[in-house]
């Protein structure tokens, strides 16, 4: 498992305030809402990034009623859309308001908030053996800049000219000019101000978590010694906290454009007859900017939630994870890599195409250690003892997802074939499967998985298999064909496709997705059923219902301010050794030493210590001698 | 759990289901009688609104050689907006779905209440059903690959039999090897891991009397299946990177040679300009742009007085075009999938894309034994409300009968223009220094 001992630095926090922590008098202010536990902060964020995902999901499901029935109308939609559905049909321009919400909050507040916020606050401190994080204050606060950020988010809805509606990337000038679409008004303020305050939310997580890495591990908790999850979230965090301010450096430039007639990203513009004065700015330099940020952030989605499925994986097939150090080798490959790639989104706007070619060669690479990670899930799979909880199928799913969404990346990185890709369907089916898809089984895997620690109770097993299937099989039923489309040179963001002769074929493909999509959509209300129903009424949970290794569950059922009682465990080992040879139970928890194992210990797992491996030697001899004396009798 | 005590579950969607009851049954009469007052002003208002935005379409359009497309396309914009008249069975249907749901939430709810009794009963008598369940969900993998490989066989043929057009360009079919190079290869590797996948999730689904494999890593293993998606994909990025350059890295002569034409998207429509004699495309300056010369052409520039405006694209076959990509407003996509072009369209920043096309769309008519066959010019790029429609006809002829269609068209710079051009120049000047000063002052 592991290089040389890496200093305790932690040991010097395991001074004793857990019990004092315990008799402060806590207020219903204090304990549910500016609550500084990691725990509670962690099931704000969750709760708050499921109620997101249910709103993007339902603005999905609006724009779907729209493209899987272009020429009917829908009444009830202009009872409570008021004009943007007049005589029941949705508008163009809140159609594309629509796609641009729906995008904003899936990627920024489900998928990066509501799934590194969660389990990032949640396991961190409990899966390293810490009291809370470096900054319980700190942590409060990105909580709530997090909250304002959908709130204005929301309040977009309500503003005259609608809410921002440039896709959620927002390109200039589409996004500078109001004039060109009236959702570049207000609403792209309220955007922009929302994602100000997002990206400072995602700053100080993400400060948080990687001190809390770096300074707070419980003895014996070295780095080579970390869950997989926590290796993924430090990543995460490293990732985040090196490009989320590029992104805030393009908003602000973007606000004074917009507000202080500057030219960063406008130049020779004609809107409507009206000659602007801007010149000498580039439209590129935002998507420079954006996707700086935008291509970390996809890993940034995606690599939580491969931490979560490593954990969950080898927990329930009873095995070791396959290969340790490949899979945090590539994780750290491709945080490494994710930085040199974004210039793939931009093959086609005009940039020198030599260098188009070299971003080429990048991002071709970072597709091999994603198939390295997936390689290392099958083989974990393999010769396992699968337990099939519902935490499990999500994360075999996401397996599946990662699989199909990380294979249509290797035809859209080639620059060649880009050209006719870009910008089509093919694209919306390739991040879908990836993120859509894949990212977001990885959080609801782990919702499933750790919803004893966060609750005390189980959630329901058999609801959460209807779930997992009629979800699973949804998806793949709405993005699988959206590949076709694509590759027929059907391009997304249309409103509709009745306007060009070669598209009416896919109207009926058009209709069988949305009605996959909407029994996937009605799908989920068996998830939010037994969420919530659960967190109330749910069996009570036993302290460790998996049989997992990880330190987690140590910790008793009940939430303590301070996560243990006394002192903190001390970790002895990986936390991976599921089903070892030797041993009666089929997994041995970290805190668990080496000398209540002596009958399954392995050579290396003495790291070379050298008095350690005499004792061994002497008690397997000893054993052996047993052994044979219980022959003789 | 305080909160507990509030919120009883059960209580509230009881509550919720009646309500959903309720407003399914009651309110339907009242909507229907109200339809038919709601479709009156409705579609009122969405014929105005078209009517409206057809007359801005076609004012904007004036300038320039109108087309027949175009005001067809207005005509058609129209006619697709009627809204549907009748809006009672809608109602009713949409009530009926949702009363459908909530059956579906019962009969599930009840057969999860089944479940439940059945395993109690089980258990009292010793039996196990947690085994029972994971074998299910084995099962069920192996059923879904099953499915799944057929369902990929028969999108493959069927959805992808719609999707393949054939190339139109000669670089499309470099592009279309490359693209089936990677599809035979990645496909593959989609079906193998999926059989493993599933395989392993059925075959090695959880038993009480087994006990898993400690097998932690295998360093030879790792490097294997390191090492060959890398030399996979070092072939791939290899062969792609030649195709690419070999598309946009064209020599300076070969350049020269190819026809000139420039495309200047505008929300939201495309503006086509030939080259003229002299093959080279006058300058364009955005300060120039009047409604009268609605792109901008800068007259004092002497190789602009030869070109002319279109109203679609006319191509020769088998010659090499370089398509000058422009914007007025926004950012747009210059994008033809039957020749596998696309090229942004940038304000500020021109752009081209040169391409030959192989085909005439009468040939391309004969191969697909479709006589309505166009090429199309679409927008891929997002620019607004009209996105979805923002197109152009290509049309590709033989090089003599291009020829001929060339030389109809008009020069814009005739004397009419160059006079109207003074006069609005003027008028627009002084215009626009005013709205620059009141635009500066309201700063
Ligand atoms: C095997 C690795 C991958 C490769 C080679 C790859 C490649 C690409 C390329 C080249 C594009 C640009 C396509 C275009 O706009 O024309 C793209 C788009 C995208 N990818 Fe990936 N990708 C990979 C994995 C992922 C993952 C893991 C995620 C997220 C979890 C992701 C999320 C996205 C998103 C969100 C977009 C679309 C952005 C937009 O234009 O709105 N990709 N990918
Ligand atoms: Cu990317
Ligand atoms: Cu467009």
């Amino acid at each position: 498992m592991a290089s040389t001992a890496i200093h305790d630095t932690a040991v010097l926090t395991h001074h004793d305030h857990g019990h004092e922590h315990g008799h402060h008098k806590e207020t219903f202010i204090t304990k549910y809402i500016f609550s500084q536990d990691h725990k509670m902060i962690a099931k704000q964020f969750l709760i708050t990034g499921i109620i997101m995902a249910v709103i993007a999901m339902f603005l999905s499901v609006l724009f779907r009623l729209q493209l899987g029935w272009p020429d009917k109308n829908f009444p009830i939609l202009e009872t409570f859309l008021g004009k943007w559905a007049e005589g029941g049909r949705i508008r163009p321009d809140f159609y594309l308001a629509l796609v641009t919400i729906h995008g904003t909050m899936m990627v920024f507040f489900v998928l990066t908030a509501g799934l590194s916020g969660t389990f990032s606050n949640l396991l961190i401190p409990l899966q390293l053996g810490a009291r809370d994080m470096a900054s319980p204050f700190l942590n409060m606060l990105s909580y709530w800049f997090f909250f304002t950020a959908c709130m204005i988010m929301m309040g977009s809805f309500f503003v005259q000219t609608g809410p921002a509606s440039a896709g959620w990337t927002i390109y200039p000038p589409l996004s500078a000019i109001p004039k060109a679409i009236p959702g570049s008004g207000l609403g792209m303020t309220l955007w922009l101000i929302s994602m100000i305050l997002f990206v400072a939310s995602s700053l100080m997580g993400a400060l948080n978590y990687i001190s809390t890495v770096l300074n707070m591990r419980t003895k014996g908790m070295d780095m080579w010694r970390m869950p997989l999850t926590i290796w993924a979230f430090f990543l995460t965090a490293i990732l985040g906290v090196l490009s989320f301010p590029v992104l805030v450096s393009g908003v602000v430039l973007l606000i004074f454009d917009r507000s202080f007639g500057t030219s960063f990203y406008l130049s020779d513009i004609v809107v409507q007859g009206e000659v602007l004065p801007n010149q000498g700015g580039s439209p590129i330099l935002w998507q420079h900017l954006f996707w700086f940020l935008g291509h970390p952030e996809v890993y940034i989605v995606i690599m939580p939630a491969l931490g979560i499925t490593s954990e969950v994986i080898a927990t329930n097939s009873r095995k070791p994870i396959f290969g340790y150090h490949a899979m945090v080798y590539s994780l750290i490959g491709i945080t490494i890599l994710s930085f040199i790639v974004w210039g793939h989104h931009m093959f086609i706007t005009g940039m020198n195409p030599f260098l188009g070619g070299v971003f080429m060669i990048t991002t071709l690479i970072i597709a091999v250690p994603s198939a390295v990670k997936t390689f290392n899930y099958l083989a974990t799979l393999w010769r396992g003892n699968i337990r099939f909880t519902p935490a499990m199928l999500f994360a075999i799913g996401l397996v599946s997802f990662f699989i199909s969404g990380g294979l249509t990346g290797i035809f859209l990185g080639n620059a060649a074939l880009d050209i006719n890709l870009h910008d089509t369907y093919f694209v919306v089916a390739h991040f879908h499967l990836v993120m859509g898809s894949a990212a977001i089984f990885g959080m609801l895997c782990g919702v499933y998985h750790w919803f004893p620690k966060m609750f005390g109770r189980l959630m329901d097993e058999k609801l959460g298999y209807l779930h997992f299937w009629l979800t699973f099989i949804g998806a793949y039923l709405v993005f699988f064909p959206m590949h076709f489309m694509g590759l027929d040179g059907v391009p997304r963001r249309y409103y509709a496709f009745t306007e060009f002769e070669f598209m009416k074929e896919w109207l009926t493909v058009n209709t069988f997705i949305s009605w996959a999509a909407i029994i996937s959509a009605l799908a989920q209300v068996a998830f939010l059923w037994n969420f919530f129903y659960s967190i109330f009424y749910g069996k009570k949970s036993s302290q460790n219902p998996w049989e997992s290794n990880t330190m987690e569950w140590t910790a008793p059922v009940e939430h303590l301010h301070g996560n243990w009682p006394g002192e903190i465990p001390t970790v002895y080992r990986w936390p991976y050794d599921y089903s070892k040879p030797g041993h009666d139970d089929d997994f041995i928890p970290q805190t668990v030493p080496f000398s209540q194992t002596m009958s399954s210990n392995l050579p290396h797992d003495f790291e070379g210590n050298a008095e350690s491996e005499r004792i061994q030697q002497e008690w397997d001899s000893k054993y052996a001698a047993d052994k044979v004396e219980q022959g003789i009798n | 759990m305080r909160l507990k005590k509030y919120l009883n579950i059960r209580w509230i969607a009881s509550i919720m289901v009646m309500c959903a009851l309720l407003v399914n049954a009651i309110p339907l009469s009242a909507q229907l009688a109200d339809t038919s007052s709601t479709t009156a002003s409705s579609s009122a208002g969405v014929n105005e609104g078209a009517a409206d935005s057809s007359a801005l379409k076609s004012a904007s359009s004036e300038p320039l050689i109108s087309t027949v497309v175009d005001t067809a396309a207005s005509a058609k914009l129209i006619a697709d907006f009627k809204p549907e008249k009748d809006f009672g069975p809608l109602y009713k249907s949409a009530s009926y779905y949702v009363l459908l749901f909530f059956l579906v939430c019962v009969f599930i709810a009840i057969i999860g209440k089944v479940l439940r009794v059945y395993e109690l009963s089980g258990e009292l008598q010793g039996k196990k059903t947690k085994s029972y369940w994971q074998n299910v969900q084995g099962i069920l993998f192996i059923v879904v690959l099953i499915a799944g490989l057929y369902g990929v066989y028969w999108s493959y043929t069927v959805q992808g039999a719609m999707s393949m057009t054939i190339a139109a360009s000669e670089h499309g079919e470099k592009i279309d090897t490359m693209f089936y190079v990677t599809l035979v290869i990645t496909t593959i590797v989609f079906i193998l891991t999926h059989i493993l996948l599933f395989g392993f999730s059925f075959k090695y689904r959880g038993s009480d009397t087994r006990k898993a494999y400690f097998y932690p890593h295998n360093n030879a293993v790792e490097r294997l299946w390191t090492i060959i998606p890398a030399i996979t994909l070092t072939v791939l990025v290899v062969f792609g990177f030649i195709t690419w350059r070999s598309i946009t890295n064209v020599p300076k002569e070969e350049q020269d040679k190819a026809l000139k034409v420039e495309v200047v998207g505008e929300q939201f429509k495309w503006n086509i300009r030939y080259s003229g004699t002299d093959n080279i495309i006058g300058k364009r300056n955005f300060t120039l742009i009047t409604p009268t010369n609605g792109l901008g052409i800068d007259y004092k520039d002497p190789k602009s007085w030869d070109d002319k405006l279109a109203g679609e694209i006319v191509l020769p076959v088998n010659k090499p075009v370089r398509v000058a990509v422009g914007s007025k407003d926004i950012l747009h996509s210059f994008y033809i999938p039957d020749f596998r072009v696309q090229i942004n369209a940038v304000p500020g920043m021109p752009t081209s894309f040169q391409f030959t096309p192989k085909y005439t769309t009468q040939q391309m008519r004969d191969k697909l034994n479709d006589p309505t066959f166009n090429y199309l010019l679409l927008c891929a790029k997002i620019c607004g409300a009209g996105h979805y429609n923002m197109q152009a006809k290509v049309t590709v002829l033989s090089e003599d009968e291009y020829k001929a269609w060339e030389a109809k068209l008009p020069l814009f710079y005739n004397d009419d223009v160059k006079k109207q051009l003074q006069v609005a120049q003027q008028k627009m000047s002084s215009e626009n220094n005013k709205v620059t000063l009141i635009t500066k002052n309201n700063r």
